[in-house]
C-alpha cells in the first residue's frame, strides 16, 4: 500500500518521445486510487460470504433465545406443542427430520452409485450424456413441483399399491414399522420423495470422484486378470470410497433441509409413531407451516429455534461432507 | 524432466489386491457370470433413477398442457369457484424477484469470485472458498426465516425487496464458485500481457481477465438464477405472495412457486388444474434458462481447459 | 497495488567499488552494429548490482549490464539460469508475482525505474513486452488489440483517426499490415501463430516503447514464422532497442549485436556476439557455445 503517487518521473528527452506520454504519467496518479478501489471492492465482496453466515447465525439464534430460555433442553426432548399453554417441545420434529432423512439415504444411496458406476465405467457413450443429462435434470426441478406431484400422483400411488403390499402381501403390517391405517401422507412418502431428490446430487458427486480414480488403479487390476466387476469392488471403489461418503453426507445434508415437498407430503402431526405409515412432521416443515400463523412471540420463537437446530445440524454435516470432498481431491492429485 | 513424476500411490498395495483377486473363488464361468449380473443391476439403477424424472414431466404435460393458453400467461387468478383466470401476477413475480436477487447476487458473487481467483493463496480466500460451500449447503427455509428477522419484521410488512434479498443471498456462493473457476480458466499470461502493456491493475482484471471470462460466468450465473427461480421456502415469509397485480418492491409480491405451493394444497380442482400448467410453466422457465445457459454462451475458454 | 517494496539505492557494499556502467566492452571493431550512426553508443538501459528474488530463494545475482541505443542485444544461457527473471526485472513485471522482489539499480535513460515515485505502469509504458507464447486479447478485434496499449490508461487515448493511424503504422512495422488489412475488425483469435506474435509486436510497438524485451518469442513458433520473427527483429533494430531471451544460440548470433551469457543467475560474460561466439573471455562461456553443457 505505501506506492508513492507523486515524485520524480522518468522524462528525459527521449527521440520520438510523444507529448501523450506527460498526459497519461497524469492518469497514473489516478490509476493507483483505482486500483485500491478495485481491491477494496472485490475484497468487501469476498467478506461478504462470511458475513453473511454470520449474520445468518446470529439473527437467527438471538430470536431462538426465548424459546431455548424458557424450555432449556426440554425443547429438544419434549413431544408437547400447544400453542394455546405456549409449550413447545421439538422432539417430533427432530425425530421426522433424522428419520426422513436417514430413510431418504437409505433409498437414494444404492440407487446413485448405481449409476454413477454406470456413468463411469458400464454405460456405452452414446448413452452416458443423456442419462447423465437426465439424472442431472432432477436437481434441476424446483422442490415445490415434486410436492406437487408427490400429492397427486405418490400419494395415491402408495396408498393403494405400496402400502397394501408392504403390509399385507409381504406380511410386514404386524410390525411396528408398518402397522396403521394407510392414509397416505406419512413418513414413507417424505422419505420417497427425498430420495428421489437428493439421488442427483450422491450420483453426481461419485461419478466425479469415480472418474478421478487414476487409470493406472484399474489396469493394475486389469492385469490380474480381473473381470469389470472385480476391478470396480477391488480396485476403483475402495480407491473412492471416501469421497463417496463425502457425497452421500452431502445427499444428507441437502435432505435435513429440504422443505416444501416435505411438508406437502409428511401429514405434519406432532407425534412421535413407530410406524412410517403413520404422519410426522420436519424442523423445516414446522417452520413452512406454522410460521405465518404464529400465535404470539413464543411460538415464533420456538419455530426460530427449530431453525436454529436445522441451522447448526445442516453446518455441521455439510462441513464434513465438504471436509471429506476436499480430502480426496487433495489426494487424488 | 526432473523428477516430479509422483511414485505411485503406495495406499492399496497389488498385493492385498492380489490376495483378494485370488480370494474370488469359483471357475471363470461362474465369475463372468457375477460380472453379468452386477452389469445388468447397474442397468437396472440407471433406469429407476431416470424413472421418476420421465414420470413427472409426463405427468406434468398431461395435467398442465391443457391449460396453458394466452390467458394462462395475462390473466389474474379467480376467486374461489370461478372458472378460468391465469397466473399472470406470478410470473411477473417471479421475474421481478429474479431481478431483485440478480441485482444482489451478481456484483457480490462476481466480486468475491475475482478475489478468490486472484488472491487464491490468501488466508481469507481458504476460509471464503469454504464459507460459501457451507452457505450453499444453508436450507433455504432458513434463509427465509433469516430474511423475515432481519427486514419484514423490522419493517413491519412482507415486501418484494425482501424476498428477493433472500433468493439473492442464495446465489452468491453459487455465482462466486464459478466466477473463480472461469477467471482461473483464463491463461496468466493474458493478465501478463496486459499488465507489460501498462494497464493498470484493475483495468486488466477487468477489461481483459474479466471480458475473456464472460461467457462462462454468463452460464454460472444464468444457472444460478435457473435454481433459484423454483426456490419457495425463502419466499414464504417475505415475498408472501399478493392475490392482486403489484410489482412494487416494497408491497407483497406473488411469485409462481409461492401460488403452485397455495394452489396444490388447496381443496378445489381448479386451483390444483392451475398448480399444474404453474408447475409446467416454472420447469419450463427453469429448463430455458439451463438450456440458454448451456447452448448459448459456450465459453471460449470453458470446458476446453487451457 | 504489490505491497513489495523496492530500495530504490542500496548502500554500497563494502569493498566493492560502485561502477557505472561496468562490464561491457567497448566495440570499435564490431562490424555487425556498423549500420548505426556512431561507434559511441548511448547507454539505453542501465543494470546495477541487480539481484533478483522469489521468496527467499534468489534467481538473479549481482547482475551489472548496459543496454546500448538501438542495438540488439540476446541473452543466452542454460534453462533457469535466470534470463526471464532478468529480463521481467527490466520492466518491473517481476514484482507481480507473490513474494517476488528486487534488489539494485535499473536506469532507463539514467533514471532508476526502482526510485521512489515511479510507478510500475509509467515503466511498462515505455519499455514493451513480447512473450513466448503469443498473447493476443481473444475478445478483441486485430485493430483493437494493436491499439490495446492505449485503453489500459484510459485518460490519454488519442482520437480515432489518430487510433487508425498509429495501427497501421504499427501493423507495418511489424510486418503484418498486408496480411491483416482487409480483416481488422476479425477476432484476433483467427489468426496463426507466427501472425499472433507479429500482432503482440505491433501491439508492444503501438505506444512507441524506447525499449521491446522479447523473452523468447520464437519458442512457439514454426520455423517460417519464426524466421518472419528474426527478419522483424532485425529490421527493427534502430527503431527500438531490444533485448531478446533466446535458447537459440544461432538465432542469437542471426539478429543480435550484442550477446549476455548467464549461469546460475549470474552474469557471466557479454560482449559484441561475433567476438562472443568466436573468442569467448570466459572459459564457461566457451564451454556452452561448444556444447559441453546446457
Ligand atoms: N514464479 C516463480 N517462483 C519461484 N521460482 C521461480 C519462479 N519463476 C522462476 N523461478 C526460478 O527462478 C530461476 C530462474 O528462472 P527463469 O524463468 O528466469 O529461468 P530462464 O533462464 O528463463 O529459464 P528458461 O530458459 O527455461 O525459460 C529458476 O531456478 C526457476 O526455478
Ligand atoms: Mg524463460
Amino acid at each position: 500500500m505505501s506506492q508513492p503517487t507523486h515524485g520524480a518521473v522518468v522524462e528525459p528527452a527521449a527521440p520520438g518521445g510523444r507529448s501523450t506520454t506527460a498526459q497519461a504519467d497524469d492518469a497514473i496518479a489516478g490509476s493507483s486510487r483505482g486500483d485500491g478501489v478495485y481491491r477494496f471492492l472485490t475484497t468487501a465482496a469476498a467478506w461478504a460470504i462470511p458475513l453473511l453466515l454470520g449474520l445468518i447465525t446470529l439473527e437467527v439464534v438471538l430470536a431462538a433465545w426465548p424459546a431455548f430460555e424458557t424450555f432449556g433442553l426440554s425443547f429438544l426432548t419434549s413431544s408437547e406443542w400447544d400453542e394455546v399453554r405456549g409449550v413447545f417441545g421439538a422432539a417430533p420434529m427432530i425425530y421426522g427430520t433424522v428419520v426422513s432423512s436417514v430413510l431418504a439415504l437409505v433409498l437414494a444411496t444404492p440407487l446413485a452409485l448405481g449409476v454413477a458406476i454406470f456413468l463411469s465405467e458400464f454405460a456405452p457413450s452414446w448413452l452416458r450424456t443423456p442419462v447423465a443429462f437426465l439424472v442431472d435434470l432432477l436437481a434441476a426441478i424446483p422442490s415445490v413441483v415434486y410436492g406437487l406431484w408427490g400429492i397427486f400422483v405418490l400419494l395415491p400411488f402408495l396408498r393403494e399399491t405400496v402400502m397394501p403390499f408392504l403390509a399385507g402381501t409381504l406380511g410386514l403390517g404386524n410390525t411396528p414399522f408398518f402397522s396403521g391405517p394407510a392414509y397416505g401422507p406419512s413418513m414413507l412418502a417424505a422419505a420417497v420423495i427425498l430420495a428421489i431428490m437428493i439421488l442427483p446430487y450422491i450420483s453426481a458427486v461419485s461419478r466425479e470422484v469415480l472418474m478421478a480414480v487414476p487409470r493406472s488403479q484399474r489396469e493394475a487390476a486389469m492385469a490380474l486378470g480381473a473381470t469389470k466387476w472385480e476391478m470396480i469392488r477391488d480396485a476403483v471403489i475402495p480407491y473412492a470410497r471416501s469421497g463417496i461418503v463425502g457425497g452421500i453426507i452431502l445427499g444428507l445434508g441437502r435432505a435435513l433441509g429440504e422443505t416444501m415437498a416435505v411438508t406437502m407430503l409428511i401429514g405434519n402431526r406432532h407425534e412421535i409413531s413407530s410406524s412410517l405409515f403413520a404422519p410426522g412432521y420436519t424442523l423445516a416443515s414446522v417452520i413452512a407451516n406454522e410460521f405465518a400463523e404464529a400465535t404470539g412471540a413464543l411460538h415464533t420463537s420456538a419455530l426460530m429455534a427449530c431453525g436454529a437446530v436445522l441451522l447448526g445440524v445442516t453446518l455441521l454435516v455439510n462441513a464434513i461432507a465438504r471436509w471429506l470432498v476436499w480430502q480426496v481431491a487433495r489426494e487424488g492429485r | 524432466m526432473t523428477s516430479s513424476t509422483a511414485p505411485t500411490r503406495p495406499r492399496r498395495d497389488t498385493g492385498v489386491r492380489r490376495a483378494t483377486a485370488l480370494r474370488t473363488a469359483g471357475t471363470l464361468t461362474r465369475r463372468r457370470a457375477v460380472n453379468a449380473l452386477m452389469q445388468g443391476v447397474m442397468y437396472v439403477a440407471a433406469l429407476l433413477a431416470v424413472l421418476p424424472l420421465l414420470l413427472i414431466v409426463w405427468h406434468l404435460a398431461r395435467e398442465g398442457a391443457s391449460s396453458i393458453s394466452l390467458d394462462f400467461f395475462t390473466r389474474m387468478p379467480k376467486p374461489v369457484g370461478e372458472v378460468g383466470g391465469g397466473m399472470g401476477n406470478a410470473i411477473a413475480g417471479t421475474l421481478v424477484l429474479l431481478g431483485v436477487a440478480s441485482a444482489i447476487g451478481l456484483p457480490i458473487g462476481i466480486g468475491a469470485g475475482l478475489y478468490l481467483a486472484e488472491q487464491r493463496g490468501s488466508r481469507l480466500a481458504t476460509s471464503v472458498r469454504f464459507l460459501s460451500d457451507v452457505l450453499n449447503g444453508l436450507p433455504s427455509i432458513v434463509m427465509g426465516i433469516f430474511a423475515w428477522q432481519f427486514l419484514v419484521r423490522p419493517l413491519g410488512h412482507f415486501s418484494a425487496t425482501a424476498g428477493g434479498i433472500a433468493l439473492g443471498a442464495m446465489m452468491i456462493p453459487l455465482v462466486t464458485r464459478t466466477t473463480e473457476e472461469m477467471i482461473r480458466l483464463v491463461p496468466t499470461s493474458l493478465r501478463e500481457a496486459a499488465l507489460a502493456l501498462g494497464y493498470t491493475r484493475w483495468r486488466t482484471s477487468l477489461t481483459v481477465v474479466l471480458r475473456t471470462a464472460l461467457p462462462g460466468i454468463v452460464t454460472g450465473a444464468l444457472v444460478a438464477v435457473a435454481r433459484i427461480a423454483g426456490e419457495t421456502a425463502p419466499l414464504l415469509f417475505t415475498a408472501f405472495g399478493n392475490q392482486f397485480w403489484s410489482l412494487a418492491l416494497d408491497q407483497p409480491i406473488s411469485a409462481l412457486p409461492l401460488q403452485i405451493f397455495n394452489y396444490a394444497i388447496s381443496p378445489y380442482d381448479e386451483w390444483h388444474r392451475l398448480a399444474w400448467a404453474g408447475a409446467l410453466v416454472l420447469i419450463g422457465l427453469v429448463l430455458i434458462i439451463s438450456l440458454i445457459a448451456r447452448y448459448a454462451t459456450r465459453s471460449r475458454y470453458g470446458g476446453g481447459g487451457d | 497495488m504489490t505491497d513489495v517494496h523496492l530500495s530504490a539505492s542500496r548502500p554500497t557494499a563494502p569493498g566493492r567499488p560502485r561502477v557505472a556502467v561496468p562490464s561491457v566492452r567497448s566495440s570499435p571493431s564490431d562490424s555487425s552494429s556498423a549500420g548505426q550512426a556512431s561507434g559511441a553508443a548511448t547507454v539505453r538501459v542501465a543494470v546495477q548490482r541487480l539481484d533478483a528474488y522469489y521468496g527467499a530463494t534468489s534467481a538473479v545475482r549481482d547482475v551489472n549490464v548496459a543496454f546500448l541505443d538501438g542495438q540488439v542485444t540476446a541473452i543466452i544461457g542454460p534453462s533457469g539460469c535466470g534470463k526471464s527473471t532478468l529480463l521481467r526485472c527490466l520492466n518491473r513485471m517481476h514484482e507481480t508475482i507473490p513474494g517476488a522482489r528486487t534488489e539494485g539499480e535499473v536506469l532507463l535513460d539514467g533514471q532508476d525505474i526502482y526510485a521512489r515515485g515511479i510507478s510500475p505502469i509509467q515503466v511498462q509504458r515505455r519499455i514493451g513486452m513480447v512473450f513466448q507464447r503469443p498473447t493476443p486479447f481473444p475478445t478483441m478485434s486485430i485493430r483493437d488489440n494493436v491499439a490495446a496499449g492505449f485503453k489500459g490508461i484510459g485518460a490519454s487515448a488519442p482520437d480515432r483517426r489518430a487510433l487508425d493511424e498509429i495501427v497501421e503504422r504499427s501493423l507495418r512495422r511489424a510486418a503484418l499490415w498486408d496480411e491483416v488489412k482487409d480483416r481488422l475488425k476479425d477476432s484476433a483469435i483467427g489468426l496463426s501463430g507466427g501472425q499472433q506474435q507479429r500482432l503482440c509486436i505491433a501491439r508492444a510497438l503501438a505506444t512507441s516503447p524506447r525499449v521491446l524485451l522479447l523473452d523468447e518469442p520464437t519458442a512457439s513458433l514454426d520455423p517460417v514464422s519464426t524466421q518472419r520473427v528474426e527478419e522483424l527483429v532485425y529490421e527493427l533494430r534502430g527503431v527500438v532497442t531490444m533485448i531478446i531471451v533466446t535458447h537459440n544460440m544461432q538465432q542469437a548470433a542471426r539478429v543480435s549485436d550484442r550477446t549476455a551469457f548467464m549461469l546460475a543467475g549470474a552474469l557471466v560474460e557479454v560482449a559484441p556476439t561475433k567476438l562472443l561466439f568466436t573468442t569467448p573471455r570466459d572459459p564457461r562461456t566457451e564451454a556452452y557455445i561448444t556444447g559441453r553443457f546446457g
